[in-house]
């Protein structure tokens, strides 16, 4: 680990993602992820890496799908509209159990919408985004630090599990600049053999990507094998942050920058003596459900905060299962909440006293 | 007595899926002909992507990758930049190529993608069953146009040949007929010379366009297909070699 380097969010991702290995990037503009296509655009042939501007959204996925077909570490960014096109080459990647690293620095919704901040894309991303029965990997960051390493984990698992991953971000986190400290560049010959990699039947043995089983039977089998691996990572790989709950009586569920908001609010709560505390999800899938349904066994009632109408909450619900009370603060089309919105919020939910 | 035509070897046991009379089976034995004298068996990747060539993985025995509809030269794209010392090729069909993927298409062309295009142009969507195509011709008859195609109601047919050979980035383009042996043979020359380019370092775009019988959509026997092909398609789509640039033009 070297020094920390001051870095906009969408750079810290392009670097990472080049330090991780990967040298094939493949997208197309859109506000505000420009910086992370133009980075890539710049540093890929640096390092003898590849970066192509595709005619669209949809050419740009299925020349991530190829590549990542051929064995290699690729990844493609882009914005909700242009993340909704790619859902189509997504879902072929679920199905041909390809590893690729897709980022969406959303913007308000629905439709066009407009590039302010917002965090609209969580029922996209978590649940599956295209046609039939998949998920994603998907890591919410919130600073420009988890920027970096969370791309790098999503490289790793997107190999481990042979499945697409996303970094799910929005346009703050996108465009602020905060210091970040890098990983080493690794070494590309270090990486795991992809023996399923259409490479050429060198060995006299061939290999097929595919996405379509094209059998009754293998395509049941296909979604039992899908299913299982979704299984494995939920055991495995939930990532989050507990803040201050062991002692509270509200446990706020926010993830991306709205937790920040978040901490800032119980930092000044706390002073006032009030007992709030904050479960992040970093993961959003798979999600923490477990810490969730250990917490709604104490505390008197969940706050989710979200840049969105309410997504997060169903999940939040889902694992709290009616054991507490789940409340809602937040709102979409860019609509930003502040720690006095939450911390106002915390207080009437405190002074009802019904809980 | 001496074997003087044999089954290409990279051709599988895998008995075919096509119908009685579909030019399919002719284009695959070409395709395997070709990579086999050519000697590209262990460094040809393929990519199909819809309709019924979507199998085509299952005949021909080397590496495939199956992309998205209309998605086969983007995904050809990723492949070739990833891997640009071997050879690709997509096998499309004219609703792959021309409908869906009619952005595709033009975008690798223009971006001059060292990749060959074996496109089957049987006038229809063959696989969902005798839907218009974007090259079905004026007056054929589809389920979804019944009365025929009218230029008035949804325009004339696409001769993406002749549309690709005028961009600087093209390389090879030729249109070839399956409906005998003398312009099979023909087909099987350019087949080989698109192959052949790509192996050679050409740069550039490669691209076949086969003229196919489709009899289960034209409800026509396999031999008046190949009639009908031989009436109505080839006075539209003429034959021949569109563009052969040689070396050192890109």
């Amino acid at each position: 680990m070297t020094g920390k380097i001051l870095m906009k969010g969408n750079e810290a991702i392009g670097e990472a993602a080049i330090r991780a290995g990967c040298r094939y990037y493949f997208g197309y503009p859109i506000t505000p992820q420009n910086e992370l296509l133009e980075y890539m655009a710049i540093n890929l042939p640096k390092c003898n890496g590849v970066f192509v501007q595709s005619e669209s959204e949809l050419a740009g996925i299925s020349m991530v799908y190829g590549a990542a077909a051929s064995g290699k570490r690729a990844m493609t960014s882009s914005s909700s509209p242009g993340i909704s096109l790619m859902q189509e080459g997504i879902s072929y990647m679920a199905s041909a159990e390809l590893p690729a690293v897709i980022v969406n620095i959303t913007r308000g919704g629905p439709g066009l919408g407009r590039i302010t901040p917002a965090q609209s894309d969580y029922f996209q991303a978590t649940k599956g985004g295209g046609h039939g029965d998949y998920h994603i990997l998907v890591f919410a960051p919130a600073s420009v630090q988890e920027m970096a390493d969370l791309t790098s984990l999503a490289f790793e698992l997107a190999d481990k599990y042979r499945m697409p991953a996303m970094i799910l971000g929005d346009g703050i986190i996108g465009q602020m600049m905060e210091p970040v400290a890098l990983k080493e560049p690794i070494n590309l010959q270090d990486l795991s053999p992809k023996p399923w990699a259409a490479i050429g039947a060198k060995d006299g043995k061939r290999h097929l990507v595919l996405s379509a089983p094209f059998t009754d039977e293998k395509l049941v089998a296909l979604n039992e094998k899908l299913s299982k691996k979704y299984k494995e990572i939920a055991e495995k790989e939930i990532r989050f942050e507990d803040y201050m709950t062991e002692d509270a009586d509200i446990v706020i569920a926010a993830f991306g920058i709205v937790s920040r908001f978040s901490k800032e609010a119980i930092e000044n709560l706390r002073m006032e003596g009030y007992k709030v505390g904050l479960i992040r999800p970093i993961t959003l899938y798979p999600f923490p459900s477990k810490i969730i349904r250990e917490k709604a066994k104490k505390v008197k009632a969940f706050l989710t905060v979200e840049m969105n109408e309410g997504q997060m909450i169903e999940d939040i619900k889902l694992a709290v299962n009616g054991k507490a009370t789940v409340d809602f603060l937040g709102g979409g089309g860019g609509k930003i909440t502040l720690p006095s919105d939450i911390e106002n919020k915390i207080k009437q939910m405190l002074s009802k006293g019904d809980y | 007595m001496t074997l003087i035509y044999k089954r290409p070897e990279i051709i599988t046991d895998e008995p075919f899926t096509y119908c009685p009379g579909c030019s399919h089976g002719i284009i695959h034995r070409l395709v395997a002909e070709s990579i086999e004298e050519l000697g590209i068996q262990e460094k040809t990747i393929g990519v199909s992507s819809i309709g019924c060539s979507v199998r085509c993985w299952k005949f021909l025995n080397i590496d495939f990758v199956q992309g998205a509809h209309g998605r086969g030269l983007a995904v050809a794209t990723g492949i070739k930049r990833a891997q640009p010392d071997n050879i690709v090729f997509t096998y499309q069909g004219d609703g792959d190529l021309l409908a869906i993927g009619m952005g595709e298409t033009i975008h690798a062309a223009a971006r001059g993608e060292n990749i060959t295009v074996i496109f089957a142009n049987n006038a229809f969507f063959g696989a969902t069953g005798g839907q218009l195509a974007p090259t079905t011709l004026i007056g054929q008859k589809t389920s979804t146009y019944p009365l025929g195609r009218e230029a008035s109601i949804i325009g004339k047919p696409i001769k993406i040949s002749e549309m690709l050979a005028p961009l600087e980035t093209t390389t090879y383009i030729a249109r070839a007929a399956l409906n005998n042996p003398s312009n099979i043979k023909k087909a099987k020359k350019y087949i080989k010379n698109a192959f052949q380019m790509q192996v050679e370092g050409e740069k550039g775009f490669f691209m076949v366009e086969l003229l196919c019988a489709c009899p289960s959509n034209l409800k026509k026997s396999p031999v008046d297909s190949l009639k009908w092909v031989e009436e109505n398609m080839i006075p539209y789509y003429p034959l021949g070699e569109f563009k052969t640039i040689n070396k050192g033009n890109l």
